[in-house]
Formats: C-alpha cells, sequence, structure tokens
C-alpha cells in the first residue's frame, strides 16, 4: 500500500479503530477492578440522582410543615423531617446538586491553575520557580481547610464566595505536583527530541510536558473530591457556606446537631450522604490511577 | 561567525570542540569541579560520508553529539554546518540545525508515551510549518513505509512496539525533515543482535538512497567497522585517531586504539596479535591532569607526555590517518 491510495476514509478508520481500542484497554482496566466498578457507580448515580431530583422527591425542600417538626422515619416522610418539619428525603435528594457542583468547580478552578503554575514552575526554573514556589509555600504552611474558613470569613459568607475559599486553599498542592512531574521530564529524552526538531518553550509547555502532567493531576483532583466536599460541608457547617434554607448537607447536619441525641436521623441522615460520596470519588480516584497510566496498558 | 574560516568541502566541521560540565555544591553552589566531557575535539565530514566514533562508556561520545545539536552546552570551539557557523541559545536549537538530526540511545524514553506515531513522527513538519495538519497522515506515512513501518502503525502509541520498531519511528521522526546529517547515538545497542542486524541494514540502505551524512556512534567494534569507512576513537573526551577504517583497524598507532582493537579477535590467520591489557583505573573526566590523557594507563609514557598535550597529526605527509601521540612512529605495536 502506498501513501498515494490513502483515502480520508481509510485515515478516519484507522483513527476510529485506535479510538476504539484505546476505549477496550481502559475497558478492561476499569473491569479489573472490583473497587473501581463500585466508586463509578456511586458518582453515576449520585450525577443521575442530581439531574433527575425533582422527580425523585417526594416533597418540597423548603416546605416547612411545622406540625410535623422532627418526625422519625416514616412511610410518609422516609427519611424523616428536620426541626422545621422539611422533608429530609428530599432535601437530601437536591443537595446532591450543590454538593455536586461544589466540586467539580472548585476542581475547574483550582485544577488549572494548579497545572499552568506547576508547568511553568517545573520548566522556566529559577527566579519564576523560586516565586511561584514561595508562594504556595505559604498556602500549604497551613491545613486546607483552615485557609479556606479564613477566606470564607474575610468574604462575605455564601456559596459562591465559598467556592472561591477552597479553590484558593486547592491549587498550591496541585501546582506543587505538576511541578514534581515536570521536573521528572523535563530533561528526559523525549523532551529533547522535540527541541531538535526545532520546537519552542511554549509548544513543549502545551503540547509534551502538559499531557505527561495531566494523568497525574485528574487522578490527584477525583482523590481531592471528598476533601472538597468536605470542607464545603464544614463551611456550610460553620455558616460560612451555603446559607439557609439551601438544603446543602453541611449545612443539614449542622441544623441537627442539636437533635443529635434524640433525633439521630437529622443530622446523621446527610452525614451518611457525605460520607458515600466521598467514598465514590476516592474509589474512583484510585481506579483512574491504574486507568491513566500508560504503562498498565502494556499488560 | 564568518564563513572563511570554514572548508568549504565538508558538511560538518567541529574545530576544538570543549564541553565542560560544573559541579557545583556545598556553600553558595560554587563551582567545585569541572567535568570535561569533551576537551578539544577537532574534525570534518564530507557530504555522504559515515565517519564511525567508538571509546570506552564515558568518554564523551554521547555529549559529543548532543552539543552539535544544541543539547548540550558548548564550553568553547566552533562547529561549522554547510559552512555555516552553528550558535546554540540555551536548549533550542538554532535554525538551521533542523537538517542536522541525532537519534537517541535508548528506544524506549526517547518518544512521547502519550503520542500516537503520527503525531511523534509529522511533529517536526508542524514545527517548521513544512506541511498543513491534513496533510500529515499522507506525508508521515510515506516516511514510515522508507523505515519499514506501515499505515497499520499510524494511530499506535510507542508502548505497542519493540525497541526496533522504536527505533524505526525515531528514524522516520529525523528522516521527514530531510537532514543531510544524523547522528546516531548507538542506535543499536539496545536492541537484539537478530534486530541489530536489520537496522544496521536499513540504516545503511537509506544513507546510500539520499545520500546521508552519518555520524556513527558506538562502542561496538564490529558494529562501526561495517558501518563506517572511516573511524575515529575517542579517549577521555579527546579525539585520539582517527582515519580510513582500514588502515585503523590494520595499523592503529595510537596505543588506545591498539589495545581496543586487540581484544578483538583477529580476523587474518596467522597474523597473531599480542593481547594488550589497560592497566590502571578506567579514567574519570573530573578535573583532568594536563597533558596526554592516556598518560596514566599508556605503557609508553615519557616525562613530555604529562606535560603537554599531543594534537591530531597526520600519520606521514599527505596521510589521511591522524594520531594525537608524541611517539606516533616509535610504537611498534
Ligand atoms: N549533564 C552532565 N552533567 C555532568 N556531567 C555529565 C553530564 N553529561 C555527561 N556528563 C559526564 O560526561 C562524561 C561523558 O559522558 P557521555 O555520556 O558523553 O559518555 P559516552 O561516551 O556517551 O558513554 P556511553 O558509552 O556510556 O554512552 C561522563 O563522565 C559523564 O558523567
Ligand atoms: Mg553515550
Amino acid at each position: 500500500m502506498t501513501a498515494q491510495n490513502l483515502t480520508t476514509v481509510e485515515v478516519r478508520m484507522l483513527r476510529a479503530e485506535s479510538r476504539k481500542r484505546a476505549l477496550q484497554d481502559s475497558w478492561t482496566l476499569w473491569k479489573r477492578n472490583p473497587v473501581t466498578i463500585a466508586g463509578t457507580l456511586i458518582i453515576l448515580s449520585l450525577i443521575l440522582i442530581a439531574m433527575v431530583a425533582p422527580w425523585l422527591a417526594t416533597h418540597d425542600p423548603f416546605d416547612q410543615i411545622l406540625a410535623d417538626r422532627l418526625f422519625p422515619p416514616s412511610l410518609d416522610y422516609w427519611f424523616g423531617t428536620d426541626n422545621l418539619g422539611r422533608d429530609i428525603y428530599s432535601r437530601v435528594i437536591h443537595g446532591s446538586r450543590l454538593t455536586l457542583m461544589i466540586a467539580f468547580v472548585v476542581a475547574l478552578i483550582s485544577g488549572p491553575i494548579g497545572l499552568v503554575v506547576g508547568v511553568l514552575s517545573g520548566y522556566l526554573g529559577g527566579m519564576v520557580d523560586e516565586v511561584l514556589m514561595r508562594l504556595s509555600d505559604i498556602f500549604l504552611a497551613f491545613p486546607k481547610l483552615i485557609l479556606a474558613i479564613a477566606f470564607a470569613a474575610a468574604l462575605e459568607p455564601g456559596l459562591t464566595n465559598a467556592i472561591i475559599a477552597i479553590s484558593i486553599a486547592n491549587w498550591p498542592s496541585y501546582a506543587r505536583l505538576v511541578r514534581a512531574e515536570t521536573l521528572a521530564v523535563r530533561n528526559s529524552d523525549y523532551i529533547d527530541a522535540v527541541r531538535i526538531l526545532g520546537a519552542g518553550h511554549l509548544r513543549i509547555m502545551i503540547y509534551h510536558l502538559t499531557p505527561m502532567c495531566l494523568s497525574t493531576l485528574i487522578v490527584r483532583v477525583s482523590l481531592d473530591m471528598g476533601t472538597i466536599i468536605l470542607i464545603a460541608a464544614g463551611l456550610g457547617f460553620l455558616g460560612l457556606g451555603a446559607q439557609p434554607p439551601a438544603p446543602e448537607w453541611g449545612l443539614m447536619v449542622s441544623d441537627g446537631r442539636n437533635y443529635l441525641v434524640d433525633q439521630w436521623w437529622v443530622s446523621t441522615i446527610p452525614g451518611i450522604a457525605i460520607l458515600v460520596v466521598v467514598l465514590g470519588f476516592n474509589l474512583v480516584g484510585d481506579g483512574l490511577r491504574d486507568i491513566l497510566d500508560p504503562h498498565q496498558r502494556q499488560s | 561567525m564568518s564563513s572563511v574560516d570554514s572548508n568549504p568541502s565538508s558538511l560538518l566541521e567541529v574545530k576544538d570542540l570543549h564541553v565542560y560540565f560544573p559541579i557545583r555544591g556545598g556553600v553558595m553552589r560554587r563551582q567545585l569541579h569541572t567535568v570535561k566531557a569533551v576537551s578539544g575535539v577537532s574534525l570534518n565530514l564530507a557530504q555522504g560520508e559515515v565517519l564511525g566514533l567508538v571509546g570506552e562508556s564515558g568518554c564523551g561520545k554521547t555529549t559529543l553529539g548532543r552539543a552539535l545539536v544544541g543539547l548540550a552546552p558548548m564550553t568553547s570551539g566552533r562547529v561549522f554546518f554547510n559552512a555555516k557557523e552553528l550558535h546554540h541559545k540555551n536548549g533550542k536549537s538554532s535554525n538551521h540545525a533542523m537538517k542536522m538530526q541525532l537519534i537517541f540511545q535508548d528506544p524506549y524514553s526517547s518518544l512521547h508515551p502519550r503520542k500516537q506515531v503520527r503525531d511523534l513522527v509529522g511533529e517536526g513538519l508542524l514545527i517548521n510549518g513544512l506541511a498543513r495538519v491534513e496533510e500529515l497522515d499522507e506525508k508521515v506515512l510515506d516516511i514510515l513505509e522508507k523505515v519499514g513501518l506501515g499505515v497499520d502503525h499510524l494511530y499506535r502509541y510507542p508502548h505497542e512496539f519493540s525497541g526496533g520498531q522504536r527505533q524505526r519511528i525515531s528514524l522516520a521522526r529525523a528522516l521527514i525533515l530531510k537532514p543531510e546529517l544524523i547522528i546516531l547515538d548507538e542506535p543499536t545497542s539496545a536492541l537484539d543482535v537478530s534486530v541489530q542486524a536489520q537496522i544496521l541494514n536499513m540504516l545503511k540502505g537509506l544513507q546510500k538512497e539520499y545520500n546521508l551524512t552519518y555520524l556513527f556512534i558506538s562502542h561496538d567494534l564490529s558494529v562501526v567497522r561495517y558501518m563506517s569507512r572511516r573511524i575515529g576513537v575517542m579517549y577521555l573526551g579527546n579525539l585520539v585517531e582517527i582515519g580510513p577504517t582500514r588502515s585503523v583497524f590494520e595499523n592503529p598507532k595510537h596505543p588506545y586504539t591498539h589495545s581496543l582493537l586487540s581484544a578483538l579477535p583477529s580476523i587474518k590467520k596467522g597474523k597473531r596479535k599480542e593481547r594488550m591489557i589497560l592497566k590502571g583505573d578506567p579514567p574519570t573526566p573530573i578535573d583532568p591532569p594536563p597533558g596526554c590523557p592516556f598518560a596514566d594507563r599508556c605503557s609508553n609514557t615519557q616525562e613530555k607526555c604529562r606535560i603537554e598535550k599531543p594534537v591530531l597529526e597526520p600519520l606521514k605527509k599527505e596521510s589521511s590517518q591522524l594520531v594525537a601521540c608524541f611517539f606516533q612512529n616509535e610504537n611498534v605495536l
């Protein structure tokens, strides 16, 4: 076969085939690990629940029926009611939207910032590296939760500001991770090889270093989703995150803390929801580590 | 700067090239030592020629090759390519150096693990604006066929290939820019013997077909003898002998070349060579003493050898074999 009769149809076929092969490999690696399957199912169901929340809910999550305050779980109120007589089941279902939104928005803000800062720092080195890394050191000196609380308290309490605060607390650890990865591959033969071809610094950073850092970062971010959700819940609990009457899980745990002994369900049900989601993201993160590692595909 | 200094008949001309690496440490990252990886190499390569470069591990072969393409810093010396002087800015090859390509020793580390063959091989064209993205498939396939790969390989990742196939991909990546000079840094040393032969034959075929010029680095003397008309011998950052492969093999004049060759089984019957074992430790290029680099291990070291460094000189007038030894004519070897 010569290049002359290489038609676009053929090329398209080859490309499709290679994509299929890549998907098959991922599928095999995914299937191999029951833990990953469990995690994926948890996250997928959560996304599904969030999408069809209005149809799943049995009550209006904001509807206060003061006569039905603090009812235990029953056929009418599946997970009981809270101190204002709101249906906890419906609130947890609606709360999944808030939780997912917070987790993904924070990941989408802090991940790219960490990526850019890390690649610049690791590749350029020198003063740029020094300045960027000292800056991230300042952030890393404090626990993430404390930092997020500080920023959230400095800004106006509210959901948007909570997201901003968590993102600010989050990016430095990603920058560190990406920088380490960049340092490891910056002087490798395959980077030198494209230098000889005439590639400039920008091209090397964007097309060659970024793809190498991306999979490590994605794994880390997915493992961090749990922490992000916990911090968001913590901010909600402290009144610095989502504001009442939003059905945010952390806020709901906080609402129920006065009734923990006699009406355990008010705090415990949203607490379990947090637990399950955090667990799901962690399991998926572990599985992604295997799936995204090109060396795993050799076997 | 001017091209007047260069010999117009040669494609590559290296003049007294030095590559030093500082070793820093201690307080304030002071420079403690200097690694003289290449210390004063001069050589010429004519268009279409294959020059073999041999020498033991650590003698600076790779560093020389990397310096030529701009991956190692040139401390001093001048390099002319196509009669134009090369200036490498930190880490980025100068423009006309595109016509000079390097094949790395390790086929497993020289291909980006997350890129498909099409992108690996076609990258040079895109960088230099020599092809549009739509044309890439066809142009890459053309080159792949030259190195014995085919359309099935276009959209595969490096981990799906064997070592020999990976070297073919590396070669395709270099060839697609239509280079004039290819520096091959032990291109087959990481491969099985059977695969080695295939790759060597392919390299030879490509060289003839495109009238390519090779700087063929190896520590395997039989490979170099098979590949190259001319051979250079390096020792501790210095070129100690260079000349036509035949005359160097039959009539080595530098004591180091002699000891290298004496380790080979002789092909000629009757002419039994005396095995010469090197004494002393393998040398390091860290802060080497002045004088001849081989002085510590030579059997014929004299006072002069410790003070002055011998330069490469023709054996006789008009001889194409050059030797860097004060006593080249006395070495009855
Ligand atoms: N970046 C560097 N920094 C410091 N020293 C270096 C560097 N690169 C090479 N060297 C040193 O320079 C010397 C020559 O190394 P080089 O890799 O060129 O040898 P070589 O002849 O290619 O050996 P081999 O046959 O093992 O590949 C070695 O002593 C090595 O330690
Ligand atoms: Mg080497």
